[in-house]
């Protein structure tokens, strides 16, 4: 994974509440064995009609939505399946950071694991990037990963929470599963001492 | 003295590789890793680019049950799988198992089905494990007093090649659902009232611990559809300590202890429940005698009502995004605000899934069954959770009282919970479900679902509109 140092990116805002992972990515694009072609499937319900073609009524399809990295969506952004075939749409989109009042866990987990950041803001600075979004759709905002900010047109910085362990991960490309295999002889020193009876083997 | 523990606490600790630092999160111990066809693909290309191993190929096990067709099978006694996409994702388990030794519950094989329903049923999820899948409902498995949950295809891979994984420690919320519920209401309706008190995030950051009189009167199967839907709730895991349901349920399991390592595991699972006096960090509650059926009018199973309940008004709504979401969700749903759901016509009826598709649930749906006929231009769909679910089901002569019903009898699958196959429902249709999403477009593009327990929608399937059960019993 690259490292991620700052995000300055155009914003688009999705103010719906508890957007599932159903509607991030159907279940119909999740029968594939690789991670290619999702982005065309992100938000497929809403972004296409039923014949296929693009809804213009729906804000990704917008001109001025053309080129946003970053989502701002409403709370509990992410429910339902732990499918990550979610955040690998959103970013093969070209989303690099969703901004919302609250995360479900499993999506979190995903994100930061693919380096799509979930940014979690107060409920006053998510309404006011709504709005932002809304009356000045240009708008770009800068997300600094050091300093755990997010600053708005104005020059006014929010800041979010962030694990420390994947901010460091981030910031430095650090590739989780390179880490965990780097337990190896405490895990085995761990299966050494916790004989578990099962065998699926059988 | 020690600190009192909670259950999870007990569990978590027990399966610290390292513990958790300000820098660094826990190096989790995992026991039992379950996979199916669909969260599992990209994680062996993964691990097969690093060059890595399995580790514990005597830990995972492999089912196939989202992209599974659930048609009856030809006459070769196979299920005929058609979908291009679905062969291939077929194919990529089997080669991916064989390569890395893992043992695989066949298509059709005695032993498949789906995920949350074969792991317990063979006594593979065990009290005090740690069980990861996949799959958001992996919470089931909490029923039996394991710490389960649904993680993403990246951590599969890290489970795959580490047997670990990366977590931080969730707080813990105990849930009590005082007093017994009555005749007609069952573990879908708790489950559905406590999701309806306290939102679909309600539970976020938390592990539950259901308890109370009436969780210990629950039966397991009943236990793992209440644990099942504790991420409906936003709960990344539910659980419910073991007592003697669980270890009867056990006992002479094929994956369970057997004999005397049997009793020695009942000893140890005897220690595993939460400590008088143990500090939990939120509490929720519920008052069994209160509750009657559920169901869902919207698109979140947060949206539900007793049935004998009106649709919520806009009015009634506290804030003007909770009132956009309910104006949305009555728009797809078409429903109207402030009418009642009792007497409105549905098109399909769904029994099955990870949360009501168990030898109990068809046992209580063919109970309101039988008798009575399905109502015309209904169609009723019943899906057995497992093939042993369907084999139990036949020998007691449940699959003919559904057939004499007019209500097709289907091979064992996840179906038209998510309708990754073509059992799908039609746009515009309504469907009363026993399963544990009614997203929108979740049992098919434009399908309007209404969740309920296998009681309530059998009670639907025979007079073709939503009906309170217990006017049928």
């Amino acid at each position: 994974m690259d490292p991620i140092t700052t995000i300055t990116g155009k914003v688009v805002a999705l103010p719906a509440e508890n957007v599932d992972t159903d509607q991030i990515i159907p279940a119909k694009y999740l029968s594939t064995t690789t991670k290619d072609g999702l982005g065309e499937g992100l938000f497929s319900t809403w972004r296409y009609n039923a014949d296929g073609t693009p809804n213009p009524e729906f804000i990704l399809n917008k001109p001025e939505s053309q080129g946003a990295t970053v989502l701002v969506a409403g709370k509990n952004f992410g429910s339902g399946s732990s499918r990550e075939h979610a955040p690998w749409a959103l970013q093969a989109y070209g989303f690099q950071a969703v901004i919302s009042p609250s995360f479900a866990d499993i999506f979190k987990s995903n994100a930061l694991k693919i380096g799509l950041l979930p940014i979690i803001v107060d409920v006053e600075s998510y309404d006011q990037l709504v709005s932002i979004c809304e009356e000045e759709p240009e708008t770009k905002v800068v997300i600094d990963l050091a300093s755990q900010t997010v600053t708005l047109p104005g020059g006014q910085r929010v800041g979010f929470p962030l694990d420390g362990f994947s901010k460091h991960c981030l910031l430095n490309g650090v590739d989780q599963l390179g880490f965990i295999m780097q337990q190896d002889e405490a895990i085995a020193a761990f299966e050494a001492t916790n004989p578990v009876a099962l065998n699926t083997q059988g | 003295m020690t600190t009192p523990k909670t259950l999870f606490e007990k569990v978590w600790d027990a399966h610290q590789v390292c513990p958790e630092t300000p820098d660094t999160p826990a190096v989790l111990y995992i026991d039992l890793h379950l996979i199916h066809e669909v969260t599992s693909p990209q994680a062996f290309t993964e691990i097969r680019a690093r060059g890595l191993q399995v580790r514990r190929p005597d830990r995972t096990i492999a089912t196939m049950d989202h992209s599974t067709p659930t048609t009856p099978r030809n006459a070769q006694g196979i299920i005929p799988v058609t979908d291009p996409q679905a062969i291939k994702q077929l194919d990529q388990l089997r080669t991916n198992c064989a390569e890395f030794g893992i043992p695989l519950f066949e298509l059709g094989s005695a032993k498949q089905g789906i995920v949350h329903v074969v792991g317990p049923e063979q006594g593979l999820t065990q009290p005090g494990m740690t069980i990861v899948c996949g799959d958001s409902h992996t919470s089931t498995h909490g029923a039996f007093g394991a710490l389960a949950f649904g993680i993403g295809t990246s951590e599969v891979g890290h489970v795959l090649a580490s047997q670990c994984l990366l977590q931080r420690k969730a707080q813990t919320c105990a849930v009590r659902v005082d007093g017994r519920l009555g005749p007609g209401v069952t573990a879908k309706d708790v489950i559905l009232a406590l999701i309806a008190k306290y939102g679909v995030g309600g539970g976020t950051g938390y592990v539950f611990e259901y308890m109370g009189e009436a969780i210990r009167a629950l039966s397991m199967e009943e236990r793992m559809t209440i644990c099942n839907m504790s991420i409906e709730g936003g709960a990344r895991a539910g659980m419910i300590a073991p007592d003697e349901t669980t270890f009867e349920y056990l006992a002479g399991r094929p994956f369970a202890p057997q004999g005397a390592d049997f009793d020695a595991a009942v000893a140890r699972w005897r220690s595993l429940p939460s400590d008088e006096g143990a500090a939990f960090d939120h509490e929720m509650h519920l008052a069994a005698a209160d509750l009657v059926p559920m169901i869902t009018y919207g698109t979140n199973p947060g949206m539900g009502i007793p049935i004998t309940g009106t649709v919520p008004t806009l009015d009634a709504m506290g804030d003007p995004s909770a009132r956009m979401a309910l104006d949305k969700a009555l728009a797809y749903m078409n429903l109207e605000p402030g009418k009642p759901l009792l007497g409105h016509a549905i098109d399909l009826v769904f029994i099955g899934s990870c949360t009501n598709g168990r030898i109990s649930d068809l046992r209580q749906a063919a109970g309101l069954i039988k008798g009575r006929t399905v109502a015309e231009g209904v169609r009723m769909m019943v899906v057995p959770g497992s093939q042993q679910v369907k084999a139990q089901a036949e020998a007691e002569g449940l699959d003919m009282i559904f057939k004499a019903a007019g209500a097709e009898w289907r091979e064992a699958g996840c179906s038209a919970c998510l309708a990754m196959n073509e059992d799908k429902v039609p746009a515009g249709k309504y469907a009363i479900s026993s399963s544990n999403r009614n997203f929108v477009g979740r049992q098919g593009p434009g399908s309007r679902t209404l969740l309920a327990s296998p009681l309530t929608a059998a009670a639907a399937a025979v007079t073709g509109v939503v009906t309170d059960p217990r006017t049928l019993m």
